[in-house]
């Protein structure tokens, strides 16, 4: 019969997967970079403090019984005036507790943060995959409708999406949709990134012959894109989505500082920042200085991670 | 033997035309390329078939054809009888499906390099909602690999285990055609030997059929029991191996054979063939082969030539005898 | 005896890895005269265009040469600086690659690069040049010379393209080639173009050819002497028909005798078990013994041996001589 042509037996079984991914080059090269270490030991901080608000905060900001209005524009770590509470980052002009402002501000920001990436990355990697895959009409309907929206601002785009919203709305439920709004507004306005490198990359591995081996068989093209090719094209959309992350981070920021974003009951540090930013020279500087300061860490903290995952992922630089 | 495989005045036309709009504003016609023109052949079961060729003359578009991945702008191809092409019964279409697979050329892009060598091998059964206990680890023994190497992903193989990976997933479904698209022509000159030899024992132990496409002479000449030589999308030659080595009838074989390097051929002072293929969306009226033939006539300029027989060979040319 | 061309003495290159130090090139010697052309054969990953990079100053860094020395025309250049390596390349080396599409600049006409390399090396004035690249062109086969000479690249075919490239690589008139592969995206009919055309063309400068290629029959119609190289070794170098029909070394006669050849029908092919490791996994002793059947003891242990080491023109212990080792073997 036939011969075996590997004189080699074959090698023992491999190690462990945590083993193995704790040596692989991935992590290998996380390990030299000090500045993604230091980035990831800060965004999961950040995380983490936001997740266990409820538990780590002093107070709870979005409750307006606690709330004290003689508490109200206490610098940090002094003693209120008229109550005697103090706090750590002192509060804002309604007696709110900074801090925990921050902390359950950051929640709503990483929450929408992540949601609008999560929709953007859906919808794209979608409409990337349909476009490269099928070609024809439906690739020159996705393209261009990408390019048009790509002509707008996405914040501009963000804010037509919001006001629409905002219109079709009954007054009652605004604030509660408020959130919802914003994350299907900035996820909307983000995906053409993401549809257009998916695309590019669906059009490189669809003439690989192991697509064809697929269609050979038989296979649906639905199972082609979902099984076959999705997976590679994945890699670039990760980097993608960790750098949008800190975009939309600020995006939400943004949206809030305009006050088309966050209700002001629930205020997020884009909110913080708009209410500081009116005292800031009145002397009561600690209102916009921390959540600015929070807000920076975050944003350039995931921004560093993702440069960092972008070069360690590519196979060139390996 | 019957013929597994029929091929009948096969032609594919490509459109590889501008858009629309810039052929508009240059006042350009339609570019459309003949990579195939009314190609003929069959091929009997259990034998080997080769297509030989060049760039340009047509061979792989013919392999894809033939599998069904892509389809024809005239003619027929018939496997066992069915036309993949137009034929409506879904259920002749999908048996006839199980029994044809291809090898592609490039091992490093014929596997998915997210999938587990298991899944890939089990793919063409379990897409037909087959079973596949056991399947992978039985084939890649049969292809020379270990069965612990199914829980394996393709970059910890070498090109020649890849390929052989490639042969265990195209005889998974049981097929009786194989069409080999240069299966290796990407491999190194020793592992070409180990897996030349595995598909010869496959052939024998299993009763296949292969469609072999390549350039390589030597290889073909070492597979082929009937060979078919290619120029620009037409069939200009077939004969049986022994005898289109040994006499070639067709100008552009002849010219094709002197070229080819030779491992014994030291020094040798080549007169080296004349210009160079021509452009397929133009190509040469009448025979396509008439600006580079030293026999060339008036007759080869305006006619194309017909394929006839001159006892066990076909050629395409007014002046072969 | 005058000067070889190209002399190489034991030439080492290493990479430094994550994993560890590899020799992708190990200790390895040759030379070339003037007017000769050396083949140097192997699989992928043997060495062989590493080797040619080397000479030519072309290595990627982490690589390096580590050990040895590269003389042109008896002069060493393996560390005189990039700067002197610069001018030395394209004056009097000159380089061929596989893919003539991407040797070739597709921003700039083919007269302007060749008239640029002119001019870059050779005193003449800016008319003159473009003469000889004229001239350059009509030699190598391209028709038409004076009128294409200001076409694009992407404007001719495979073929008339890397015909560009070897005019390009000779005009400046050096005395060493080094063609990687320069047939190996051809056709064949336009293979046997090319072999022709550098062939007739170095004979007729005397220039010394180092020609890389995996294609045995090229090598067979080309080159007056081979080296087979084997993982980063060389394995065996002598006169190109004795070294393809009475091969001495058992990589070189296994090689030959797994290549189909034209003529011999249907015989099975032999094939050589296993495959040639990778550069990080060499075996300890002789770099081939786990594939070779003549293998014993001292192979097992010593170091793989170089061809100076053996005397004789195969780096092994116990090489293939009489026509009955031959017979084993099955070349």
């Amino acid at each position: 019969m036939t011969e075996a042509g590997s004189a080699t037996p074959p090698a023992p079984r491999p190690p462990g997967r945590l083993r193995r991914a704790w040596h692989s080059d991935f992590l290998w090269s996380f390990r030299r970079a000090p500045v993604a270490m230091v980035s990831f030991l800060v965004v999961a901080v950040l995380v983490l403090a936001a997740l266990l608000a409820p538990l780590v905060a002093p107070h709870d900001p979005f409750d307006p019984a606690t709330l004290n209005l003689m508490n109200g524009f206490t610098p940090p770590g002094e003693p209120n005036a008229f109550t005697g509470e103090s706090f750590w980052l002192g509060t804002d002009d309604q007696g709110r507790d900074v801090f925990s402002t921050i902390l359950y501000g950051m929640r709503i920001s990483l929450f929408v943060g992540f949601s609008a990436v999560l929709l953007a990355m859906v919808l794209g990697v979608l409409l990337g995959l349909l476009a490269g895959y099928l070609g024809g009409w439906t690739e020159t309907i996705i393209m261009r409708v990408a390019d048009v929206q790509l002509t707008f601002p996405a914040i501009l785009v963000a804010m037509l999406i919001f006001g629409i919203a905002k219109g079709i709305t009954p007054p009652e439920y605004r604030d509660q949709m408020a959130i919802w709004v914003l994350i299907l507004a900035i996820g909307l306005s983000d995906w053409v990134q993401f549809a257009r490198v998916v695309r590019g990359a669906t059009l490189v591995e669809k003439n690989k012959e192991y697509v064809q081996a697929a269609r050979l068989v038989g296979r649906s093209p639905f199972a082609i894109m979902t099984r076959h090719i999705l997976p590679n094209v994945l890699n670039p959309v990760l980097v993608i989505a960790t750098i949008s992350l800190a975009l939309a981070i600020i995006a939400e920021a943004t949206l809030s500082f305009l006050g088309v974003g966050a209700p002001p009951t629930k205020p997020s540090l884009g909110t913080l920042i708009r209410i500081g930013q009116e005292f800031m020279f009145s002397g009561e500087w600690w209102i916009l200085f921390f959540p600015a300061l929070t807000l920076l860490a975050l944003a350039l903290s995931i921004n560093l991670l993702g440069d960092w995952l972008r070069d360690a992922l590519n196979p060139r630089l390996r | 033997m019957s013929a597994l495989v029929s091929v009948r005045g096969l032609t594919r036309v490509f459109d590889v035309s501008k858009p629309w709009l810039n052929r508009v504003l240059e006042r350009q016609p339609k570019a459309l390329l003949t990579a195939v023109s009314e190609v003929s052949f069959e091929v009997a079961e259990r034998s080997v078939y080769a297509l030989v060729g060049e760039s340009g003359s047509g061979k792989s578009t013919i392999g894809k054809i033939v599998v069904g991945l892509l389809p024809p702008s005239g003619g027929h191809v018939e496997i066992a009888g069915v036309d993949l092409a137009t034929e409506t019964d879904g259920a002749r279409v999908d048996a006839v499906r199980a029994e044809v697979q291809m090898i592609f050329q490039d091992p490093y892009a014929s596997l998915n390099p997210r999938w587990r060598v298991r899944d890939i091998v089990n793919e063409p059964v379990r897409a037909r909602g087959g079973d596949t206990a056991g399947l992978a680890e039985r084939l890649l023994q049969q292809v020379g690999l270990a069965a612990e190497d199914a829980d394996r992903f393709p970059h910890e193989f070498s090109g020649g285990q890849r390929q052989r990976i490639c042969i265990a997933r195209a005889l998974a479904s049981g097929p009786r055609l194989i069409v080999c698209d240069e299966p290796t022509s990407a491999l190194d000159v020793s592992v070409q030997a180990q897996v030349l030899n595995l598909m010869s024992d496959l052939r024998e132990d299993l009763g296949l059929t292969y469609l072999f496409i390549s350039h390589d002479l030597t290889v073909v000449q070492h597979m082929a029991d009937t060979i078919g030589v290619l120029y620009l999308g037409r069939l200009v030659e077939e004969a049986p191996r022994d005898r289109l080595f040994e006499a070639p009838k067709h100008p552009y074989t002849r010219m094709l054979f002197d070229a080819a390097p030779r491992m014994d051929g030291f020094g040798r002072e080549v007169d080296p063939p004349k210009g160079e293929i021509p452009d397929p969306i133009n190509p040469p009226p009448g025979c396509a082969f008439h600006p580079r033939c030293p026999l060339a006539m008036e007759r080869c300029k305006r006619e194309r030539p017909e394929m006839r027989s001159l006892g066990a060979t076909r050629v395409a040319c007014h002046l072969a005898e | 005896m005058t000067t070889p061309v190209l002399s190489v003495r034991d030439l080492v290159v290493e990479i430094p890895t994550r994993k560890g130090l590899l020799r992708p090139v190990d200790r390895v010697s040759f030379d070339i005269a003037a007017g000769e052309i050396l083949g140097v054969v192997g699989e992928s990953g043997a060495g062989k265009s590493m080797t040619g990079n080397a000479v030519i100053g072309l290595l990627d860094p982490p690589a390096r040469i580590a050990q040895g020395e590269v003389l042109l025309s008896g002069q060493p250049i393996q560390n005189i600086g990039r700067e002197a390596l610069r001018r030395l390349r394209g004056k009097r080396m000159g380089m061929i690659f596989q893919d003539p599409l991407t040797s070739l600049n597709p921003l700039l006409t083919v007269g302007e690069q060749l008239t640029e390399t002119i001019l870059e090396h050779l005193p003449v004035g800016n008319a003159e040049a473009r003469r000889r690249a004229i001239a350059a062109l009509e030699e190598v086969g391209i028709p038409a010379a004076a009128a294409r000479i200001d076409s694009y690249p992407h404007e001719f075919s495979g073929g008339m393209r890397q015909r560009v490239v070897i005019a390009l690589a000779l005009c400046a008139e050096p005395e060493l080639v080094i063609a990687d592969e320069p047939t190996t995206a051809l056709d064949v009919s336009v293979q046997a173009q090319i072999v022709a055309l550098l062939k007739r063309l170095c004979r007729e400068r005397g220039v010394a050819v180092m020609l890389v290629t995996h294609d045995m029959g090229v090598i067979a119609e080309a080159a007056d002497r081979v080296a087979v190289m084997y993982a980063g070794r060389l394995a065996e170098i002598g006169p190109v028909r004795e070294v393809l029909t009475a091969a001495r070394h058992p990589y070189t006669a296994g090689l030959m005798a797994s290549t189909p050849l034209a003529g011999h029908g249907r015989r099975r092919l032999r094939q050589i078990p296993g495959a040639m490791p990778r550069l990080g996994a060499l075996p300890q002793g002789c770099a081939f013994h786990p594939r070779c059947d003549r293998a014993e003891a001292r192979c097992r242990q010593d170091p793989t041996p170089r061809v100076e080491d053996c005397g004789g023109r195969a780096a092994c212990w116990f090489p293939l001589s009489a026509p009955a080792d031959r017979q084993e073997a099955g070349a």
